[in-house]
């Protein structure tokens, strides 16, 4: 076959493209491996040769009162943020699952537009805005602009969950005399339970990393990045890493957590449906 | 499907409209209108005056700024590009499914770590006496000042737009017949020229997105500018942080904004407008 034939030629350029792969990845986790690193590592200024292994870092950041503040207000911003966005996520995802209206691109363009904004922008649009309407300098001003990033993301994770269910399901549950909010509790709700838990995660984690809106709308309630970007402008420690890390974990096992639900209970979910049919 | 929208219907439909109408539209047109107030007494009064905008037109700053910030973002939309289509491509092409699957949740990790982090993180391989100025003295070079420089900017960028634009890519590459490359294949067509006759203009759309989106990226950040380029040369988005947080003329902020935004619009026109036009002229063709 000829194939193969041109594969077997092309072996050393299949190579150097791979090794190129491996290069570009090592590139994205070099300053994600050093962070973790070095945050276990004495030195002041962190280079190679490594120093001695130490929690100092550790210990320096969970002594801050400030920092525990800044993790209190990250904590209850990206709950609540969790919440609102997965809810308005799901209702406009549906939406675009079962309507067609006059308007509907304005509408989609309204839900998926905010995430490609430039956040400087958005944020010194929220800060004028939020401050003429004496809603800003608080963890509620963060809430609000948090949910416009966040929300998009939660819809997008529900609707490609909603193209997975068969179109028929719902007006067969009208024809066997369900009412449509019963139709929603019954039957579209517990189908779209993974991917409503999925967009819950994910909108929480994108909520933890935001720094740049948080930090022009927060005013003195600042979340814990906002923290991490005044430690950048200040005296530049180590201590950056040791909450760098500790988000990261913490993102981490919101992302895991997102995958398994949105992978391994829809696949037992299809399975059930598979051994029903 | 039933279309006509019940009260059932608005339950779902309304809150997120009225939230992005509330919180995302409304506080875009209110930059429009705050450009034209005027700051008097660093108090803010509601104005019609086009004084913000003929004051930072006026400024040489503002356009030098300018054109350093459309610059580099152009440079780091080509260069974030050209780096990751390889990657891209070899994904796509080398690889097995199971290697594929990991090779894109790896990169989707990124999208889940601090960008400030990473940032920090480059400052420890860039300075002067960081990792790679120490690899480099091994083998008896250097050391080389590479933190403050438009290079360190452009890896920051790079850090930023680098995942995205590789899963962009894939994507469109994922879409590619193919049919047409066998084809090309069998008809003798080299590797490089299958590349570039074949692969690259079938998932042109992809990739002039992907790179839109680098551009968008780029031009909008303001942390690797500040802390891996060193704050000079200034680019817009310093310009507004350091115009709002310390100046109180957030109107004059506006104008910097409104005109980034601006220029974005026209930018992803363009970009969009290319992307599709070889395809209609191509569909003619047929």
């Amino acid at each position: 076959m000829s194939g193969s034939e041109h594969i077997n030629r092309n072996r050393a350029v299949d190579w150097g493209l791979k090794l190129y792969v491996l290069l570009a990845y090592a590139f994205v986790f070099a300053p994600i491996a050093a962070s973790f690193v070095f945050s276990f590592n004495s030195d002041r200024f962190p280079s190679i040769p490594l120093g001695d292994f130490t929690l100092d870092w550790y210990h320096a950041v969970a002594s801050d009162p400030l920092v525990w503040e800044g993790l209190r207000n990250t904590l209850t911003v990206g709950v609540i943020v969790g919440v609102i966005s997965t809810a308005l996520g799901f209702g406009a995802a549906y939406t675009d699952y079962r309507y067609k209206f006059f308007g509907k691109q304005v509408y989609l363009a309204l839900a998926l537009l905010p995430p490609t904004i430039p956040v400087i922008i958005l944020g010194l649009a929220m800060l004028a805005y939020l401050s003429r309407i004496d809603l800003s300098g608080n963890a509620l001003s963060v809430i609000i602009s948090h949910v416009v990033v966040c929300a998009p993301f939660a819809m997008a994770v529900i609707r490609l969950r909603l193209n997975q269910m068969d179109p028929a399901l719902e007006p067969a549950a009208w024809n066997l005399g369900a009412s449509e909010w019963q139709t929603m509790r019954h039957v579209i709700l517990p189908f779209c339970k993974p991917a409503v838990f999925g967009a819950l995660f994910i909108t929480m984690a994108v909520s933890f990393d935001e720094f740049a809106v948080a930090w022009f709308v927060s005013g003195l309630n600042e979340t814990l990045p906002v923290k991490v970007l005044g430690f950048l402008q200040g005296q530049v420690s180590p201590r950056i890493n040791a909450i760098g890390t500790f988000v990261f974990v913490t993102s981490m096992t919101l992302v895991i957590l997102a995958q398994l639900l949105l992978t391994g209970r829809g696949a037992k979910a299809r399975l059930a449906a598979a051994g029903q049919e | 499907m039933r279309s006509r929208l019940s009260l059932y219907g608005l339950t779902f439909s309304l809150p997120l409209l009225v939230w992005q109408l509330l919180f995302f539209v409304f506080p875009l047109v209110f930059l429009v209108a705050l450009s034209f107030w005027t700051v008097k007494n660093f108090t803010m009064t509601p104005d019609f005056d086009t004084v913000n905008w003929v004051t930072m037109f006026s400024r040489g700053v503002f356009w030098q700024a300018y054109g350093t910030t459309f610059a580099l973002a152009t440079v780091a939309a080509a260069l974030t590009s050209a780096l990751a289509f390889p990657c891209a491509y070899a994904i796509a092409f080398k690889l097995s499914d199971t290697a594929r699957r990991w090779a894109v949740f790896l990169m989707v990790i990124p999208f889940f770590t601090s960008y400030l982090v990473r940032v920090y993180s480059w400052q420890i391989f860039l300075s002067d006496a960081g990792i790679v100025n120490v690899m480099l003295g091994y083998v008896g070079l250097g050391p080389y000042g590479m933190l403050n420089t438009k290079g360190a900017t452009l890896v920051g960028y790079l850090t930023l737009a680098f995942p995205l634009v590789v899963l962009l890519q894939l994507f469109s590459l994922a879409f590619i017949d193919r049919n047409l490359i066998e084809a090309a294949h069998n008809m003798r067509c080299g590797r490089m020229r299958t590349v570039f006759e074949v692969v690259i203009p079938s998932a042109r759309v992809g990739l002039v997105i992907a790179a839109l989106f680098a551009f968008i990226l780029s031009f909008g950040d303001f942390v690797s500018p500040i802390y891996l380029g060193g704050g000079d040369p200034t680019t817009l988005s310093i310009l507004i942080t350091d115009t709002t947080k310390s100046g109180q003329q957030w109107p004059r902020a506006a104008v910097i904004a409104l005109t980034m935004i601006a220029t974005l619009l026209v930018v992803a026109f363009v970009a969009v407008r290319f992307a599709y036009a070889g395809r209609a002229s191509k569909e003619v063709g047929k």
